[in-house]
């Protein structure tokens, strides 16, 4: 949180006359400004929304330890996978991401904050209130949302728990907060590059975040309508997707997938920008094929929207149209094949070291890759009819959320950390951390790519006995995990607030690329680059 | 935490002493028993082959980098970082298998899209929690819901070895047959899935879907609803009843003779209204009102003592008929036949402590349902 060098403030600042550094106490963080502050608040929310959403994993893995009901009844088993979704993506990956874009887009760019710093803080400010919100479901009547996070109607307009107004409220906050974040992110790329810095010179991450932010402006607005839709099915008597009313349950899953899509692509962009300069710093070697990295990521964001009813292909769309997607898909595993290679060859010849920041990335380019491998499996449209909505795919997507985005951004932490604060985190620790992260999170999501191709459907409170030795390996994977992230915390915790670990150099790393690098010390000043450095 | 803790220990304890006592490890996709489902399971190998293959080439050339190109033992960095030809090489390749791959997918699905020419049809109709199967050009039309008692879901009774994948009524189908399913929903959407014939589809209510199959060799084929429906999505399994032809066409006389009778309406004892009415409730009922009557409010309101249950019998019996509008609360006119639905109310109205001592005759029923 109070990072020495945010505490002591301007450091670095030559101009002493207009400064006055931050508030006091509790007020500093409601009204600041500062993106380095913000940044620090988003990552906290992240840290808050791992925490509980993983609770609810907890709740989720115990119930399945064994077959039968023992702990919860179906009704809560499925508010907590509903929930468990929510808050992990809308709470804990996307708020993470904008807290590295935060604290590195300016820094990376040679700015002296966001563009637009007052939407900067209510867009942070929105949070707080609309998690706090859907959390409180689970305490009024009828519960909390239990229709899945994709919450395909009429489960989630006729037959939903009254609670579920709550949560449309609480998703439009989330949008908007998302759609002013990424306002700001655009804006600031476009206007506070530093003078030398084009287009083509900037840094990945902020690349990847600007295309990032593209998405976020184009899809979010779609989430809003479908909620919307939903409220006036609800409570107006509308019936957009009622049969009943003429109206089409399918459509709100063409809409919700029109955002879902892209959706995935914004949890995942920002961490090949994170996993670029990480894997390019510690191989000593210049990130290979900087421009078919831009490229590939801006054909991975525009194929993003032509490839939404993959997720649909037992719904009964017409033939072509299943086709259409089946090819539309698989061309994605192209770009990012591209990628994925491009890390490979960044590492060939290179001389590597392997700091905790690189055995993240290392793991996240296997282990993503094995999630974009089974993700080409599951493009295959008839071996989809089998694969669908069994627990392949949650193995999947969980391959590529969890060491994929969440690893990038363990990776990140542990990458800038010692920029940040001006100390480096302990290495053994963050080993150890990797080591149990790395087996707990194979353990917990690759025996459920058996058990779904042996036919475990997802989302069910209690399964067949076939599946009971797997889903016992699963459970003990999951507590491996989970509990090895409390290293990570206490880590963190003993860097910064306890001020322990070795003062860290201004370069921190072996000849890293980069403004937040070479052109700041560390730890970075509360205000940063009010003069712009040159970029050449 | 205390549980999760023990959850660890067991776990540990079950991989060391005991390989599953029920069952074999399910590690792999079914080859099925149809035409389909083998190619669908042909293209998830070659699928599988062709990723496993990348995987050893990428992993290879990283695992050979961090092993030869490590800065401990002295590896000097390179400083090459672009090659137009290499990234050329690495897109086309790519593009090239997935063309291969395409070819027998595209195949396979037009295949799975080819409806035509059946020779059974049979509606499947999706409920919370159960299917209802209609054969439309016969007399026979049934609901088949799971049998799994609840005590071997709440544990107080041993597991049967087909836990949770059992019914009462299979879906009794032929084999070498053509048979085409439509597929239709009365609540939320659903989807019908059984591994072995390689069929799953989603059940939309105000949609019709259609798929086939043409099951190879006799059997019993289990699947499950892999659609959230709500708090008894786990609980919705599907049984096929695959057999030759001729007894599927004695099964169907038989099945059409037996509705015929049950049709019926024939006065019933108090007794016979009460035991037949638990049966009823245990299957219909229980998932949303509780075993014990006690519901789950405010979702699913309890019976126990409730105005309803112990109210004007005709309005009793109407809500069971129609249903109650915007609510869980589902018409179960077309579920239950005339004297399940006397016996059910029966039953709720005397179960639990309820005292009404009235029963609700299945005459009762069936003017109430004629003059809808």
């Amino acid at each position: 949180m109070s990072q020495e060098g945010v505490l002591q403030g301007g450091g670095a600042v030559a101009d002493d006359e207009h400064h006055h550094g931050p508030d006091k106490g509790i007020l500093r963080w409601v009204y600041t400004t500062n993106h380095k502050d913000i940044g620090t608040m988003y990552l906290l929310l992240a840290l808050g929304s791992l925490l509980i959403g993983g609770c609810m994993a907890f709740v989720i893995r115990a119930e399945l330890f064994q077959p039968g009901l023992q702990l919860v009844d179906p009704n809560f088993f499925n508010q907590m996978t509903t929930m468990h979704g929510l808050i992990m993506v809308f709470g804990a990956i996307m708020p993470a991401f904008v807290g590295l874009a935060n604290w590195l887009i300016p820094m990376m760019i040679g700015a002296p904050d966001m563009a637009l710093p007052r939407i900067n803080n209510w867009s942070f400010w929105l949070l707080p209130f609309a998690f706090t919100m859907l959390l409180s479901t689970f305490f009024m009547d009828g519960g909390a949302p239990n229709f899945g996070w994709t919450f395909y109607a009429p489960l989630s307009t006729t037959y939903a728990p009254p609670s579920v107004t709550f949560f449309i409220f609480a998703i439009h906050i989330m949008g908007i907060s998302s759609v002013m974040g990424a306002v700001n992110v655009i804006v600031t790329i476009f206007n506070m590059r530093a003078p030398g810095m084009t287009f083509m010179k900037m840094p990945l991450f902020v690349w990847t975040w600007l295309i990032t932010a593209f998405l976020l402006i184009a899809v979010m607005p779609v989430l809003a309508g479908v909620v919307t839709m939903m409220l006036m099915d609800i409570h107006f008597g509308a019936s957009f997707f009622d049969a009943a009313g003429g109206g089409d349950p399918v459509l709100f899953q063409h809409v919700f997938w029109f955002f879902g899509h892209p959706e995935v692509y914004i949890m995942i962009l920002p961490a090949f920008g994170i996993v670029s300069h990480i894997i390019s710093t510690f191989s000593r070697k210049p990130l290979f094929g900087y421009t078919s990295m831009v490229f590939a990521t801006s054909s991975i964001a525009i194929l993003s929207f032509i490839v939404w009813a993959h997720h649909m292909f037992t719904v009964g769309i017409p033939l072509v149209g299943e086709l259409f997607f089946m090819y539309s898909t698989m061309l994605i595993a192209v770009p990012t094949g591209v990628k994925v290679f491009n890390w490979v060859t960044t590492m060939f010849r290179g001389s590597m070291t392997f700091e905790t920041p690189m055995l993240f990335s290392i793991a996240f380019v296997v282990l993503f890759t094995i999630g974009g491998l089974s993700g080409l499996m599951l493009a295959v449209a008839p071996a989809d009819f089998q694969y669908h909505d069994t627990y392949f795919v949650v193995a999947h997507f969980h391959y590529v959320l969890v060491p994929g985005a969440l690893f990038s951004i363990l990776a990140a932490v542990y990458y800038w950390l010692p920029k940040w604060c001006g100390r480096m985190y302990n290495e053994a620790l963050g080993k150890w951390h990797f080591w149990l992260s790395f087996i707990g999170v194979n353990l917990t999501f690759f025996p459920m790519h058996f058990v779904g191709l042996a036919g475990m459907p997802r989302r069910i409170p209690d399964y067949a006995l076939q599946f009971a030795d797997f889903n016992a390996i699963v459970s003990v994977g999951a507590v491996v995990f989970g509990l090895s992230q409390l290293l990570f915390i206490y880590n963190v915790w003993r860097t910064t607030l306890g001020q322990k670990g070795v003062k860290a150099s201004d370069l921190v790393w072996d000849q890293p690329v980069g403004l937040e690098w070479t052109a700041l010390p560390s730890p970075v000043p509360y205000h940063t680059f009010q003069t712009p450095p040159k970029v050449d | 935490m205390k549980r999760v803790g023990f959850s660890a220990v067991s776990a540990l304890l079950l991989l060391t002493t005991s390989h599953s006592a029920f069952a074999e490890w399910g590690l792999n996709m079914t080859e099925g028993v149809t035409r389909v489902s083998h190619d669908v399971h042909d293209l998830h190998m070659t699928i599988f082959y062709v990723c496993v293959a990348i995987a050893v080439v990428v992993f290879g050339v990283m695992l050979y980098s961090i092993i030869y190109h490590r800065k401990s033992r002295g590896a000097k960095a390179h400083n090459f970082h672009e090659s137009t030809v290499v990234e050329l090489i690495w897109t086309v390749i790519p593009l090239i298998i997935l063309v291969g791959m395409c070819i027998p997918a595209t195949a396979t699905l037009i295949d799975m899209y080819d409806n035509s020419d059946a020779e059974i049809d049979i509606q499947v109709t999706g409920y919370q929690w159960k299917w209802r199967y209609t054969y439309l050009h016969e007399e026979v039309d049934f609901f088949s819901s799971m049998s799994t008692p609840s005590e071997q879901i709440d544990n107080s009774q041993a597991k049967d070895v087909n836990y949770l994948l059992e019914v009462d009524y299979p879906l009794v189908l032929p084999v070498d047959t053509k048979v085409r399913f439509l597929f239709t929903s009365k609540d939320v959407i659903h989807s019908w899935w059984v591994p072995d014939l390689a069929v799953k589809k989603d059940t939309i209510p105000g949609f019709i879907n259609e798929s086939w199959t043409k099951i190879d060799k006799p059997g019993i084929y289990r699947g499950q609803c892999t659609e959230l429906c709500g708090k008894g999505h786990g609980f919705m399994p599907i049984v096929v009843k695959a057999v030759s032809k001729a007894e599927y066409k004695s099964w169907v006389t038989a099945q059409a003779v037996a509705q015929a009778a049950a049709r019926e309406v024939k006065e019933m004892s108090f007794a016979e209204l009460m035991t037949q009415g638990e049966k009823v409730y245990n299957t219909n009922c229980a998932a949303c009102h509780q075993k014990n009557g006690a519901g789950m409010p405010p979702m699913f309101p309890g019976l126990k003592g409730s105005a309803v249950a112990l109210g004007d019998i005709n309005k009793h019996i109407n809500i069971v008929l129609k249903g109650v509008r915007s609510t869980a609360m589902s018409a179960f006119a077309e579920q239950l036949s005339v004297s399940d639905v006397a016996a059910v109310v029966t039953y709720e109205r005397n179960a639990w402590g309820n005292d009404k001592g009235d029963h609700a005759s299945p005459m009762l029923v069936k003017k109430l349902k004629d003059n809808k």
